[in-house]
């Protein structure tokens, strides 16, 4: 059921994509090809490929349970977060706070996580930063 | 004559201090990287690329550091397969057959030593062969106009998914979805923006720095996720080392395995597509036809050691022949390698050869020294890698995922790119669940702008006729190969496929 599923979302995003590749401006400048054709080629092979998968589909993926879900969900979120924060907070302080998190659900105790997590942010400021001198983002106490 | 006068010139240049130092720490971090448990060469790569760029290094020295990385983690596949009976990567598959029994029976040192000198063996054909071939392939290829190309890129495409996945129509769709992401951006013909949904962002197209790390890297942190491997993957078995060096006349007895199957290998490395998953899948069934009168395959044989291990290095050289003379990745890591050169502006296939020759033999060079260092390396000092394997993945997975971060940011200074990072992750896990091959999207997200470029001009030069793209016997030549390619692995990919899964429980890491 999941590949019949899969099959029709590639073949929804190949007409999508066919439509959108319609819409593309022609260019006084346009060759004999155009700029439209090769992305009208793709939509075609990801169309027919996604009508194969949804007609012979494999056997069932293995889900995780919701559970398990829910927390990729929450990755998903705190890396965000995370992206968001940097600017904000710095590298320092968002990284520990990211790196934390993930290691508790990976499965580490309070204090291994947040040992991680600090040691994750400062190994990491110390190498790419102090002695390979990648510009980090800076936090508001300037680290 | 001319080729060694070349190679000279190479060592000239790898053989500065800081390249020798760029090998020893590629090879060191890339055996870690190939020890750990669902870490493959092309994650180790990826996750790496980053730390290339932010040294500020130059092509040469990039490219030394990570095929060292590369060589690295081919050799450290194995450390787990025989401790553990863990795979790290899907060509070290092979190695837990022979190589968990030898070290159950007390032989994990031996067993660990004699892979280290198969790999070796492997390794060092292979780069002898790139070194002889590739420069005959180039001639070849200089022939090559653009519909040409144009079959040569169909041809990779066509190829790619083949035997490392059982579903062709699953890889097609990979080669069309990277493909389809690479048409994101102004296109270079016309200056029209397509695809960009005026996101200004996205006119520069999409960057494939990024779509690595997230596909390969993040993925792999929400299978982690997913699983929660909690503890250590070690803690289930302490097993003795014990004695670090083979005795000779297990060495003498693996010898002709090792050469026949460093040969075979290489071959199946040269293959678009097939990489080194299918080299030490051949090499092993190989050898066991060949060699095993008594049937003690599978029980312990040091054969069964040498053999996958000889093959799937040379096969890692052996991809390495198409890539740096058509630009045309043989296996997932070339392909990251690809996206390396492609980024340093340096563009791979036959006048890589005459206009950047420091690159290309520098390069060769660089492989022989690596290999001369990881043989060193792994035989005295595996028992350093060993403990490597006692990191648990708790703690070793947010380190992962936090230097994709720092490396992606570190590169653009944006966190824009972050979010599509962290998109291309999601993107990665759910398509690794439905059995989906990566690699073809990395490929297509890699090759599409210059599919594209050379289809117009081969079409543009013939005033419109697009059965110019048939119109040679080279391209006929080509498409016929590509036909073949893809219709072969639907008759015998499967036999393959079901003959490697049968060896374990592998749990999806990324195909090379």
């Amino acid at each position: 059921m999941s590949d019949r599923i899969f099959g029709v979302f590639g073949i929804l995003l190949a007409i999508g994509f066919a439509i959108s590749a319609l819409y593309i401006e022609e260019s006084f400048l346009s060759d004999a090809v155009g700029p439209k054709a090769f992305p009208l080629i793709i939509a075609a092979v990801l169309g027919i490929s996604s009508a194969v998968i949804a007609f012979r589909p494999d056997p069932e993926p293995e889900w995780p349970a919701i559970g398990r879900l829910v927390e990729i969900g929450a990755a998903v979120v705190v890396m965000i977060l995370y992206t968001e924060l940097l600017p904000i907070a710095g590298f320092v302080i968002a990284t520990a706070f990211a790196a934390a998190y993930l290691a508790w659900r990976l499965g580490s105790g309070p204090v291994e996580a947040v040992l991680t997590g600090v040691g994750t942010s400062v190994g990491i400021y110390v190498i790419f930063h102090l002695v390979l001198g990648l510009s980090l983002a800076r936090g508001p106490w300037g680290f | 004559m001319e080729t060694f006068a070349n190679l000279a010139d190479g060592f000239a240049i790898a053989l500065t201090w800081q390249n020798i130092l760029l090998a020893l720490l590629g090879c060191f971090l890339g055996t870690i990287m190939g020890a750990l448990p669902g870490l493959g060469p092309s994650n180790g790569v990826a996750i790496l690329i980053p730390l290339a760029f932010t040294l500020g290094l130059g092509a040469t020295p990039s490219l030394i550091l990570l095929t060292s990385v590369y060589y690295g983690a081919m050799y450290g596949g194995r450390i787990s397969s025989i401790l553990l009976n863990i795979p790290g990567d899907e060509p070290a598959m092979m190695t837990c057959l022979d190589g968990h029994p030898m070290a159950k029976k007390g032989l994990a040192g031996e067993a660990l030593s004699l892979s280290g000198i198969a790999s070796f063996v492997g390794a060092f054909f292979a780069t002898w062969g790139l070194i002889f071939l590739a420069p005959q392939l180039v001639k070849i290829a200089l022939l090559f106009g653009p519909a040409e190309y144009f079959a040569l890129f169909a041809l990779a495409f066509m190829t790619l998914g083949g035997v490392s996945s059982t579903n062709q129509a699953k890889s097609a769709f990979a080669a069309a979805l990277g493909l389809g992401l690479a048409m994101i951006g102004v296109d270079t013909q016309t200056g029209v923006p397509r695809f960009t949904f005026g996101e200004v962002h996205l006119y520069d197209g999409l960057d494939f720095l990024v779509a690595i790390v997230g596909l390969f890297a993040l993925s792999e942190v929400f299978i982690f996720l997913e699983h929660r491997h909690s503890g250590s993957d070690a803690d289930e078995t302490k097993l003795k080392i014990g004695k670090l060096y083979p005795p000779m006349s297990m060495i003498k007895q693996c010898t002709p395995t090792m050469l026949r199957t460093s040969f075979l290998g290489f071959l199946a490395g040269v293959l678009p597509g097939a990489g080194a998953s299918l080299g030490s899948f051949i090499s092993y069934s190989f050898e066991k036809r060949l060699v095993d009168k008594e049937g003690t395959f599978g029980k312990g044989d040091p054969r069964g050691v040498a053999a996958p291990e000889a093959g799937n290095n040379a096969a890692a050289g052996g991809a390495l022949v198409p890539m740096l003379a058509l630009g045309v990745p043989g296996s997932g890591t070339t392909a990251v390698l690809l996206a390396v050169l492609l980024a340093l502006n340096i563009t791979p296939g036959p006048l890589l050869f005459t206009q950047n020759p420091d690159v290309v033999w520098g390069l060769i060079a660089a492989l022989f020294i690596a290999n001369f260092m990881l043989l060193a390396m792994n035989i005295p000092m595996v028992g350093i890698f060993t403990r490597v394997l006692m990191v648990p993945s708790r703690i070793l997975m947010p380190i992962v995922a936090m230097v994709s971060f720092v490396g992606i940011y570190g590169i653009s200074g944006s966190t824009f790119d972050l979010l599509v990072m962290i998109g291309f992750g999601i993107m990665g896990w759910v398509l690794r669940k439905f059995d989906v091959p990566l690699v073809p999207i990395i490929l297509g997200t890699l090759l599409g702008n210059a599919m594209e470029n050379n289809l117009r001009r081969a079409i543009t030069i013939d005033n419109g006729n697009w059965w110019t793209l048939v119109d040679s016997p080279l391209a006929i030549g080509l498409w016929a190969v590509a036909i073949v390619g893809f219709i072969l692995p639907l008759i015998v990919g499967a036999r393959v496929k079901a003959g490697m899964r049968r060896q374990g429980d592998e749990e999806g890491s990324i195909r090379d």
